[in-house]
């Protein structure tokens, strides 16, 4: 409607050349920005949010347990006892608490001053040396099923560390059949933070990739701009590309910061290829953008796309997507939802990536179905795009 | 006073519920992420994919191989032969772990009376590893006790007599499934308030508010009260779902709870407003919205012990409103949580809700320009 009449270029609607396309797309790429500057909060979602989520998480989430407060209960000291409190006390585990009755320190656990109770009985030397063994009571706080798990493992450590050294000197006679020689590959010191730093930028992307997109075509939609936008020659794909490229290029710098972050500054072990981690990582962060995309084309209103965002992308991508609960220890049904978690995929390539290497039979089918997923939400974005325009 | 409160909330819950859109949006999501989360959220390893590397010809070797892979929590995936096989099964995620048994296994086993076998962990999820070789311990332990018995062999002179309290299974559900309970509300929460204020401003219909007789403490009512109800109304769905269909135990009293839960959503929707009203657009309102749930969510103890973070991250979750909750849901719902440790919970929560609305009402006159 613009162009001069009788001009060629009122042809260009229905054909535009390469040329002309390219340069319309710059025209929208440039407005994007500019819209990203004014509102900065883009830019704060793509370098300031992985950074702040990063360095809270990185020493913020551990599974380690260190300082386990631990209450010994030693009904009648004798050097058995204290020898056993003693290693208690030496471990780097437990924070140790010497209690002479049962009921103080249950008293103690109740109010969640300790953890668990050690309980040594009064006939404790003399069933020591008979043919049963002395049982060790243990006690502890299960309602945290997992940490308590971990506190028993520990504990069980050093009674055996206190019978070894017991064994050494002559003391007792310490029938193991079999012994278990542990050899844990990938990560040897069994540091958690090794494999939750990696996931963390698979759950952090997710949520960056959304958020950047999930409001920009509901808010055009809001504001009528949208419709503005229609009249011109531009077509819907180049409206989209428009949308997706300047978000894309924040996004890869979030990326290539938080990747960064975990090499640098957490220490994390990166034994696997960086020119496969960018492959991978643009196509995921194709996937995510294309997910905010889709919710903000489908929305048409920044409120329910914002709500729609918040429960959508964090959540799942935090429990579903094996980063921190285990896949495969999950029911049946819902291990078939977790395979419409993107994450899942992105957070099995990371963990691989940075702790084992480039293992391809790992890497192509989960970047396979990255390819397909970033295709289906960017087609249907446009699909759906396209039939609000009728 | 009241008439033009009960008017304002009245028009806050249309906005929040006129639409099919928005209101299944509030309501939907919560319930189908507690089923599926609570399903999902879980320490327990229920099929540990497993290779056997079984070197020894003995009677032995097999015994304690069958004792594994009768395990319900072990599930035998390949038999191997050879060293070069190990690598490409762990590396692929195969198998979780290899278990060698040499060639000299039976024979160092009566001979000598002690033998090795060798574990090999893909260590990638550390914690999973951790676990495996737990539930392997305690096999072989099992395994230990009936040979040294057939062989008239005294037992080991100490041994533990394991007692969990609260939780007697160690059954993780019953620790994640209450967490989820804070963790939705929270949500729920911040999603009706956190863009609400933001909205008005964008609509200029806020401005529209301001110049009516209302005082912003009436607007400050009208903003919180909805949110209120909801929260309130989902919270006690899920704390339903969360007794009688995970079925785990509600020990404790309900007015503990329910306390624990106003002051819980009062922190909550004083956040919400605060950040909604910070936010001069939707966008920066959204961005506020996840700089504060997602650390709130992970630094509560959820899916991680307090406990195990550095001192001075375990000084910023003080300002975490879900932190407490989360004590009081797990206490009241498995320990019977005492009085006093309800008391210490509870007061730093409601000072959070006081101190977010006070700045949430002062900033609707004082954030114009």
């Amino acid at each position: 409607m613009t162009e001069s009449p009788g001009s060629s270029a009122s042809r260009v609607v229905t054909a535009p050349a390469p040329r002309v396309r390219a340069i319309r797309l710059r025209g929208l790429i440039r407005k994007e920005f500019l819209q990203v500057v004014r509102d900065p909060s883009s830019i704060a979602i793509a370098f300031f949010l992985p950074v702040l989520l990063l360095v809270l998480f990185g020493y913020g989430v551990s599974l380690n347990a260190k300082h386990v407060p631990l209450a010994v209960v030693a009904e009648k000291p004798d050097s058995l006892t204290a020898g056993l409190t003693a290693s208690f006390r030496h471990s780097s585990f437990f924070d140790l608490s010497v209690y002479s009755t049962m009921s103080e320190a249950e008293q103690a656990l109740r109010a969640h001053q300790v953890q668990a109770i050690v309980r040594l009985r009064e006939n404790m030397a003399q069933a020591f040396t008979s043919q049963d063994g002395a049982p060790i009571q243990v006690i502890v706080n299960g309602s945290d099923a997992n940490t308590a798990r971990l506190i028993l493992g520990y504990i069980q450590e050093s009674i055996a560390i206190w019978l070894e050294h017991l064994e050494r000197a002559g003391r007792v006679v310490l029938p193991i059949p079999v012994r278990i020689e542990p050899r844990i590959w990938f990560n040897p010191e069994v540091e958690s933070r090794h494999f939750l730093v990696p996931g963390l930028i698979a759950v952090i992307m997710t949520l960056i990739g959304a958020l950047l997109t999930a409001l920009v075509m509901a808010r055009e939609w809001e504001r009528g701009t949208l419709e503005a936008l229609m009249v011109t020659p531009v077509t819907i794909q180049e409206i989209l590309l428009g949308k997706l490229l300047p978000y894309f290029l924040l996004g890869t710098g979030g990326l290539a910061l938080s990747v960064a972050m975990a090499i640098w500054l957490f220490q994390v072990p990166f034994r696997g290829s960086f020119g496969v981690l960018a492959g991978t990582g643009a196509l995921f962060l194709l996937v995510a953008l294309g997910m905010g995309l889709l919710i903000s084309v489908v929305a048409r209103n920044q409120f329910i796309a914002s709500q729609v965002a918040i429960l959508a992308t964090f959540l799942p991508a935090f429990i579903l997507s094996g980063f921190i609960f285990d896949l495969k220890s999950m029911p049946a049904p819902i291990q078939v939802l977790t395979y419409g978690v993107a994450a899942r995929y992105f957070v099995e390539i990371l963990q691989t990536l940075f702790l084992a290497g480039t293992v391809w039979d790992l890497i192509l089918p989960n970047a396979m179905t990255l390819v397909i997923m970033a295709l289906l939400f960017l087609g249907l974005s446009r699909w759906k795009f396209r039939k609000r325009l009728d | 006073m009241w008439t033009r409160i009960l008017a304002l909330v009245k028009k806050e819950l249309i906005a929040l519920l006129k639409d099919r859109k928005s209101r299944t949006v509030i309501i939907v999501p919560p319930i189908v992420q507690l089923l599926v989360f609570g399903y999902a959220a879980t320490y327990d390893l229920t099929h540990i994919p497993f290779a056997l590397y079984l070197e020894d010809s003995g009677m032995w070797g097999r015994v304690l191989a069958e004792h594994i892979s009768g395990s319900p929590h072990f599930d035998l995936v390949s038999t191997i032969t050879r060293d070069a096989e190990i690598a490409p099964l762990l590396d692929r995620k195969r198998a979780l772990m290899v278990i060698r048994i040499g060639p000299q296994f039976s024979r160092e086993l009566s001979r000598a009376g002690a033998t090795a076998i060798q574990v090999l962990v893909d260590g990638r999820n550390s914690n999973t590893a951790l676990l495996a070789l737990s539930y392997i311990r305690t096999i072989v332990q099992q395994f230990n006790a009936q040979w040294a018995a057939s062989q008239g062999l005294p037992l080991p002179p100490a041994r533990l007599d394991i007692r969990p309290w609260f939780n007697p299974n160690l059954d993780s559900q019953w620790f994640i499934v209450p967490g989820i309970v804070g963790l939705l509300t929270m949500v729920v929460t911040i999603l009706v308030t956190a863009l609400s204020v933001a909205r008005e401003r964008e609509q200029g219909t806020f401005e529209q508010l301001l110049v009516t007789p209302l005082r912003p403490v009436e607007i400050l009512l009208g903003k919180t009260l909805p949110g209120f109800l909801i929260g309130l109304g989902e919270a006690t769905l899920i704390i339903i779902v969360a007794r009688w269909w995970f079925q785990v135990p509600l020990v404790g009293d309900l007015p503990g709870l329910y306390l624990g839960l106003t002051l819980f959503l009062l922190s909550g929707l004083g956040v919400g407003l605060m950040i909604s009203s910070l936010a001069v657009t939707q966008q920066q309102g959204l961005l506020g919205a996840f700089v504060f749930l997602v650390p709130a969510i992970i630094l509560s103890g959820f899916a991680t012990p307090i406990a195990n973070m550095p001192v001075v991250v375990q000084q910023l979750t003080l300002f975490n409103p879900m932190r407490y909750f989360m004590v009081i849901l797990r206490g009241v719902f498995l320990e019977g949580l005492p009085r006093e440790v309800l008391v210490t919970q509870c007061w730093p929560m409601g000072l959070i809700g006081i101190v977010t609305l006070c700045i949430a009402g002062w900033l609707f006159r004082h954030r114009l320009s």
